[in-house]
């Protein structure tokens, strides 16, 4: 009997385990995974990313007439699991500890950048 | 790779199954493999005491089994999933969901057998 | 009194997935009981012929939404074991470590949703504040609460600092204390006991022959757990299975109350014996072969057989959940019962039917 009765009264006393969210917001954790972002002047469009990407939400495009490559990431399709920042040659993928903010609409992440010539042929050319 | 298999054939199923069963073995699931040439295998996992044992069985998609449901009742369950997944048929189920214990009845293509790789990676 | 049958679930208040069972009622006691699954059904057993073997880790993690570390770390042993890749110990480890964090915070969501099975509120609401504990360590030691993406085919991504690791045995340590604080209410509470002391009982034999699994068949006093199996560090840890002879509600919910406080002590242990070294092997080559691969959830047995012919996409994932091996049990202990314990008789199973669809 009144076996609950202290751990009550312990919660009355103390104060409320949660918080006032959109007020008050905890520090995000450093490994979390929040979003996805590319960092599109260090990306050589090597398509690594959509070729291990397991939700397959990444599309990278090369135009070789313009010499600009394209990367498109669906964030709505991206399960957040980091495999491509893993995969990344030259680390221009990374992933900020804060979660996407809640959307109205479906957008995608498009990202227009130049491609570089590769370092060898660049060194060869010299 | 697998350890300590017995092949079986349709007729000595069920009373290799039973045997399992007076030996204390408890049934773990089976599982069904598409190996082509409509043929498919079936691999039947016991346990006792954290060991394994399988029965392999391999059968014509277009035949029916013989239902083990009468030996171990939880049988069931698996031999309605893989009437729905692969369409082989068990004869002398317990309780048949009749190709509709997942799929509804509007599905006609049987999922697991189809070898048509009909779905393309989305753009 | 004319037979009734009364259509339980796929929408129920106690059950947080949709599970259907027909129950056939005579006075308010349950005859018989027939279920119908196929609400939750994804076919992710499919997905292994356009995903390759490293992208399906991902994949069978999302097999269960409460214990996907385990599923994971299951698949890549059968991957590993098939390719001959030997992990380091530390990777063997690290994978103990968040397997066992899994099946505590799996527990204590269970411990909660099984008190508000039976309309004990105030308890679930203590059970899964204890629980945010477990899940804030997931969250920052793997990057992800429940879907730790930490398996890889040769080991672990993320790696436990020494700091990581005091803060994880204190907020442990706080979690059990808190625990211990509402033992008595969730063991020997009046009220609690009246609700699950002698409801469906499943006798061992019962529960042998309809190849129940996990807490369910330890509840009903055998003493069959996956961990024994050896593997990752489950070699070097000390361990014996929990396992309580009633077979009735409440000896479930005591299997799954003191393997909590178990799974902490293996949590300690792991992290006391962690080695030093790498935490991934490398991973050449396609899967040729076939293995069956089994570990202890959170609910039970979990068997893997993965089929692979040298190529990248796998030939066969077949996946045996635990719930899916609970379901014919279930079955066995709902005759005879009350209509108004049915929702506690489900629940003590610990019911998760995206896992058993798959």
């Amino acid at each position: 009997m009144l076996n609950m009765t202290p751990t009550v009264l312990k919660n009355l006393l103390s104060k409320s385990s949660t918080r006032m969210y959109p007020i008050e917001k905890r520090e995000p954790f450093e490994r979390y995974r929040g979003e996805l972002f590319n960092n599109i002047d260090e990306c050589i469009f090597c398509k690594k990313c959509q070729m291990k990407c397991p939700s397959q939400c990444i599309t990278v495009t090369k135009d070789k007439d313009s010499g600009t490559g394209t990367w498109i990431c669906d964030p709505f399709a991206c399960i957040y699991c980091s495999i491509c920042v893993d995969h990344c040659p030259t680390g221009s993928l990374y992933m900020k500890p804060v979660h996407r903010a809640p959307s109205a609409e479906r957008d995608m992440m498009e990202q227009t950048g130049k491609i570089k010539p590769p370092k060898k042929k660049a060194k060869a050319k010299k | 790779m697998i350890e300590n298999q017995i092949d079986v054939t349709l007729e000595s199923l069920v009373g290799e199954v039973s045997k399992m069963k007076s030996d204390g073995q408890r049934m773990v699931t089976f599982s069904c493999t598409n190996i082509g040439d409509g043929k498919a295998d079936i691999i039947y996992h016991f346990d006792k005491n954290e060991v394994l044992t399988n029965l392999r069985l391999t059968v014509d998609m277009d035949k029916p089994v013989p239902s083990i449901s009468g030996v171990y009742f939880a049988a069931l369950l698996i031999e309605n999933e893989i009437q729905d997944q692969f369409d082989i048929k068990f004869e002398g189920l317990v309780l048949d969901f009749g190709r509709k214990l997942y799929l509804d009845d509007e599905v006609t293509i049987i999922p697991m057998c189809n070898n048509t790789k009909a779905m393309k990676p989305k753009k | 009194m004319a037979r009734t049958i009364i259509p339980f679930g796929p929408q129920h208040p106690v059950l947080p997935e949709p599970l259907h069972v027909k129950l056939v009622v005579e006075d308010e006691i349950v005859q018989e009981a027939i279920p119908a699954l196929g609400y939750v059904h994804r076919g992710l057993e499919k997905l292994a012929e356009i995903r390759d073997y490293h992208q399906m880790i991902q994949v069978v993690e999302r097999v269960c939404g409460i214990c996907s570390n385990i599923h994971s770390m299951c698949y890549c042993q059968g991957i590993e074991e098939i390719m001959g890749i030997e992990v380091p110990r530390r990777a063997e480890y690290l994978r103990t470590i968040w397997s066992e964090l899994h099946r505590m915070h799996s527990h204590l969501l269970w411990l909660g949703l099984f008190a508000d099975a039976f309309g004990f509120e105030a308890l679930f609401m203590q059970f899964w504040r204890i629980r945010e504990r477990i899940m804030d360590i997931n969250e920052a030691t793997t990057g992800s609460r429940v879907i730790t993406s930490v398996n890889v085919v040769g080991g672990v991504r993320q790696d436990l600092t020494p700091e990581m690791c005091s803060w994880i045995l204190s907020e442990v340590d706080t979690a059990v204390k808190e625990i211990k604080e509402i033992q008595n209410t969730i063991l020997s509470d009046y009220t609690v006991c009246a609700r699950t002391k002698g409801v469906g009982v499943l006798t061992k034999e019962q529960a042998y022959d309809f190849g129940a699994a996990g807490p369910t068949l330890r509840g009903s006093g055998v003493a069959s757990d996956m961990r024994l199996l050896k593997y990752a560090a489950f070699d070097k840890i000390d361990f014996e299975p929990i396992v309580e002879p009633d077979g009735d509600c409440y000896a479930r919910s005591t299997v799954r109350f003191r393997e909590t406080l178990q799974s902490a002590d293996l949590v300690k242990q792991a992290i006391a014996g962690l080695p030093q070294g790498d935490i991934a092997a490398p991973c050449k080559g396609n899967p040729e072969g076939e293995i069956i691969t089994r570990v202890e959830q959170p609910r039970g047995e979990c068997l893997y057989y993965i089929k692979g012919s040298g190529k990248k996409f796998l030939d066969r994932v077949r996946i045996r959940t635990p719930t899916f091996a609970n379901i014919p049990p279930l079955l066995a202990m709902l005759p005879n019962c009350e209509l108004a314990d049915v929702p506690v008789i489900i629940l003590s199973i610990d019911p998760c039917i995206s896992c058993t669809e798959r």
